[in-house]
């Protein structure tokens, strides 16, 4: 039996500024036991997308946003997150700024 | 790459109207359509408390990504408003800008009486004019 973490079993909510980097997809299924793995996952298959979306440290940049099943990860354990099948993570670049 | 913004005059007032209610805080919202014409005009929660900055609910924002992929819709602009200072993008609106391909629209109420309303695009933290068409 596979392993929970190894199959694509996390639907993952790509927005519009990062979709060039996913060959247009809004919506794709990947995999990873926690948020920081999932990022990996997804650079390993669209490269260049991490950084958009962490500090080179790992954290979750100042500037996105990321949902488990619609609550923010910043609120809890950021990056450590736990993930399990079918989970739904949706990343979202703020929309923010001041004058 | 953008060029322009079409903004009807009535989405035009009803980001003025915002921007007047929620004074002295900023506005913030967003007008969704498809392929860059304006659908609809949504007004979005600012979650910032304090007068001199923004930053549009996260949770409703989500929701709203998840609506417009299933009509195949876009943002077409976001916008915001600078109570007292003038329409032009801030270091902290470029700092944050993260919708390249969106327009990022600024009123400004400096002078209450004249509310200023421009468009531009913020890309890799350059900033250009977008000039508004009332219509495509």
């Amino acid at each position: 039996m596979a392993d929970a973490v190894s199959t694509a079993n996390i639907v993952v909510l790509i927005p519009a500024p990062l979709r060039r980097f996913t060959n247009g997809e809004a919506k794709i299924s990947s995999s990873g036991a926690t948020v920081g793995e999932l990022i990996d996952t997804l650079e390993a298959s669209y490269p260049g997308i991490r950084d958009r979306i962490c500090e080179a440290d790992g954290r979750i940049r100042r500037f996105v946003n990321v949902f488990v099943n619609g609550a923010n990860v910043r609120s809890g354990d950021g990056a450590a997150t736990t993930l399990k099948a079918g989970d739904e993570v949706g990343i979202v670049p703020a929309m923010a700024g001041g004058c | 790459m953008l060029d322009h913004l079409t903004l009807p005059a009535e989405m035009r007032d009803e980001i003025v109207a915002h921007a007047r209610e929620s004074a002295p805080r900023e506005c913030c919202g967003v007008i969704v359509g498809l392929s860059g014409q304006p659908g609809e005009l949504r007004r979005m929660t600012n979650t910032y408390e304090g007068i001199d900055f923004y930053e549009v609910d996260g949770r409703e924002l989500l929701s709203l990504m998840k609506e417009l992929d299933e009509k195949g819709w876009d943002f077409t602009a976001i916008y915001h408003s600078h109570p007292v200072s003038p329409a032009y993008p801030s270091p902290r609106d470029v700092e944050y800008a993260g919708y390249p391909d969106t327009a990022y629209i600024i009123c400004s109420l400096e002078n209450p009486d004249a509310p200023v309303v421009r468009a531009f695009a913020i890309v890799d933290a350059q900033i250009t004019e977008l000039p508004i068409h009332p219509t495509a």
